[in-house]
């Protein structure tokens, strides 16, 4: 493929609508699961149906405690419906998870983007400032992540491709300097949302969640009420780590959502079960392709269809 | 890495340890345990389910319930069971007798291809080697930018294009020029790609028959889920895969794509990434892994990584001033930054034995040894030579400065004087040139 041409799909207008682009991105997921699960449903409720739940659940990453409650639910109940409470089970702790952006209200409204090395960050930045773009505001991206070899200049290539403006200071500054910076300046001023790119960091690194606070000190007392999004990436291929993950950016930074990327893969992204269930961090938003379109706010509705269709 | 699942055997087995006794029912619900241990470690369910019926076989069978300790007979068959599962021993990257030597780097977008490819050429560099690094990912932006920044940080050559290029072609004129300048080996970064991108797949096929790659390598994360056979699956049928590397191993995911990874290609755990900085990729040990996994810690790492980082004539001279009154703050110092080169204290603190319970609660601050370093160095020379003098001004002025408080700076006092008293014990025995190791203890204790 020459650079044209993948700079073509990137551009590729949408011409299936939000649903059926969802259901492309899940055609995967869904296959899997729900040939599988007819399978379960062809039978009665035994032990060998239970235990074909808990491999379906399992293998979609919702993990052994989140497995063993809805197939817990699913026992005490008509095997008549087993389809039917299975799908409200899941559909019940999705919808949860229903939230939208938080950024009307706001001038300028600031997104706080973080999470685990090579999820996504930059790229769904980008996804995120052309749909902004999209929607008539005028959009300033931050180039937070001053450690990474490149990563100034990768999301300074993003920035053109949607035509956004770009702060950026040299690799190795204090990224809490250049948030500052980017929200002192004039150009702030006039924009509608600022979103923020911040390094990959592991949650276990200690040092570098103190940074994270700082950055996000730095957002508040510079402007009140900032970051008024801190939205957490995490890659739908990742197991029960993700978890965790969740928890401690929590913890540290107080997330307000969740984007899971790569939901194109044959990953399930079963995790955001999980952690809805467990932490009640909602899910705001879904990466499910690689081209600039490709991301969709979460629906906890088209995503339980999508999964049971 | 590990430590969960660390934690949970150890557990089970503390309990069947206390028994004389094993009966069947008691292996059973040790196999229970381990099955969930394993799942929540994200090993895929279909390769759990194999290795606990395997276990089971064994476990049941007279082998154990007429052993004398039926706990430890458990232990060492589920320890067998997974060093097996994990491919038996270390296999090492070797080099091509006819150069140059190609070894091309291909996974899931964000895995970690990059940053591994830039790692892989320090390592060559450090065995005295001159590699080419090679941007084959002409699809991310700036990823070629990314890999040309490690080259020159690494101080090795880079090839590299433009955004867009056919990576097929720049592959071709890599190799090319490693042949006419004698580089040796070439390391291939590609485009990350999704294992059911029929396109790119093909793509990275056609590579590989131009190129002919003497190592195909996947690189996964560590983190990765159920997914992990997919991923590995599609990936080895597509490019019959060399060995695989895993990444970002430094997290607290117990890793269980490792196991299941292995179990569904049959291709080793090559190397493992576990930290961001250059030098942190380390060969991947299956025997002491799954020693890990069991709680019986990794001894032999540790060695290892003491003999790499720390040299010789400096542990010598050191060695003999241990146990004499000579041993100074000077020396102390000396110690810490040989101790530093073995790595993050944290991971050391990964590799010892018996302390997968306890090392949840331990929390290692590796900025605490350069607070010390910086309190150290805040000192006069006559200070340094000798600390009875450092009386409560002195102190006064080493906290400021070092940027420190005076109750830091006795703190460092206290510890150095133990560490005195420790060194005379130890100077009874001999140490083999680890003077770093008994630090490292004594750091930890100081926790």
């Amino acid at each position: 493929m020459t650079g044209s041409e993948v700079k073509k799909l990137f551009y590729m207008e949408n011409k299936k609508g939000v649903l059926g682009k969802l259901k492309d991105g899940l055609l995967k997921t869904r296959r899997n699961l729900t040939e599988r699960i007819e399978g379960v449903f062809g039978g009665r409720i035994d032990a060998q149906a239970l235990e074909d739940m808990e491999e379906i659940l399992i293998t979609s990453d919702l993990g052994v405690k989140a497995s063993k409650e809805i197939i817990g639910i699913i026992e005490r109940t008509d095997p008549v419906n087993l389809r039917e409470t299975l799908k409200g089970e899941i559909f019940n702790i999705l919808k949860k998870g229903e939230a939208s952006l938080l950024t009307n209200g706001h001038k300028p409204a600031v997104i706080m983007v973080v999470g685990v090395n090579g999820n996504g960050k930059t790229t769904t930045i980008g996804k995120l400032a052309k749909r902004f773009k999209d929607e008539g505001k005028e959009v300033l991206l931050v180039a937070g992540d001053t450690f990474r070899a490149a990563a100034i200049e990768q999301l300074s290539v993003w920035g053109e491709r949607v035509g956004v403006k770009v702060v950026k200071h040299k690799s190795g500054a204090d990224p809490g300097a250049v948030v500052f910076d980017a929200i002192q300046s004039e150009k702030a001023k006039g924009a509608d949302v600022v979103i923020v790119d911040t390094a990959g960091r592991l949650h276990t690194k200690a040092p570098l969640m103190e940074e994270l606070k700082k950055i996000k000190r730095v957002m508040d007392k510079e402007l009140p009420g900032a970051p008024h999004e801190v939205l957490l990436v995490i890659d739908a291929s990742t197991g029960q780590n993700a978890i965790e993950q969740a928890r401690i950016f929590h913890e540290a930074i107080g997330v307000t959502g969740i984007v899971l990327t790569k939901l194109d893969g044959t990953a399930k992204g079963g995790i955001i079960i999980a952690i809805i269930r467990e932490l009640e961090i909602p899910v705001k938003m879904i990466g499910i392709g690689e081209k600039i379109d490709d991301l969709r706010d979460f629906n906890a509705e088209e995503f339980t269809e999508a999964l049971f269709e | 890495m590990f430590e969960g699942l660390t934690n949970k055997l150890e557990g089970i087995f503390r309990k069947l340890r206390g028994r004389g006794i094993l009966k069947e029912e008691d292996v059973l619900s040790a196999l229970k345990e381990i099955r969930l241990a394993l799942l929540e470690a994200d090993v895929n369910f279909k390769v759990v389910k194999d290795f606990v019926e395997r276990i089971k076989g064994r476990a049941i069978g007279q082998e154990i319930l007429q052993s004398l300790t039926p706990g430890q007979q458990v232990i060492k068959v589920v320890h067998e069971e997974l060093t097996s599962l994990m491919g038996e021993s270390y296999k090492k990257t070797h080099l091509s007798p006819n150069p140059p030597t190609v070894l091309m780097l291909v996974g899931l977008q964000g895995s970690g291809k990059t940053t591994t490819a830039g790692k892989l050429a320090n390592l060559f560099k450090k065995e005295g080697r001159q590699p080419l690094l090679v941007a084959a990912d002409t699809q991310r932006p700036a990823a070629i930018e990314q890999l040309s920044l490690l080259s020159s940080q690494i101080g090795v050559n880079f090839y590299g294009t433009k955004d867009g290029d056919n990576p097929i072609r720049v592959c071709e004129d890599a190799t090319h020029k490693a042949k006419r300048e004698g580089f040796e080996p070439v390391i291939i970064d590609t485009a990350g790609r999704l294992h059911i991108d029929d396109a790119l797949m093909d793509e990275l096929k056609m590579v590989r028959e131009k190129i002919l790659p003497h190592e195909i390598l996947l690189v996964a994360d560590a983190m990765t889920g159920q997914d992990a056979v997919n991923i590995a699956q599609r990936f080895d049928e597509a490019l019959n895969l060399t060995g695989i590397i895993l990444t970002k191993m430094d997290g607290d995911a117990r890793g269980g794509a490792a196991i299941s990874m292995m179990a569904v290609t049959g291709k080793p755990i090559k190397l493992i990434g576990v930290g961001e900085k250059l030098d942190l990729l380390e060969p991947f040990h299956p025997n002491r892994m799954a020693s890990r996994i069991l709680g019986m810690g990794d001894v032999l790492s540790i060695i290892e990584k003491a003999e790499a980082s720390i040299e010789k004539e400096e542990a010598l001279r050191l060695e003999k001033k241990l146990g004499t009154d000579s041993f100074t703050l000077e020396d102390f110092r000396g110690q810490l930054k040989q101790m530093k080169k073995m790595g993050p204290l944290s991971q050391i603190l990964d590799l010892i034995p018996g302390l997968g319970k306890f090392r949840s609660e331990i929390n290692i601050d590796d900025r605490e040894l350069i607070k010390v370093e910086a309190i150290i160095d805040s000192m006069t020379k006559k200070e340094r030579g000798n600390y009875a003098i450092i009386n409560g001004n002195r102190r006064k002025r080493i906290a400021l400065g070092s940027g420190t408080m005076v109750t830091d700076v006795n703190r460092v006092l206290k510890q150095f004087i133990q560490v005195k008293k420790m060194m005379k014990a130890f100077s009874r025995r001999p140490m083999g040139g680890k003077g770093g190791l008994n630090i490292a203890r004594e750091v930890m204790k100081w926790q």
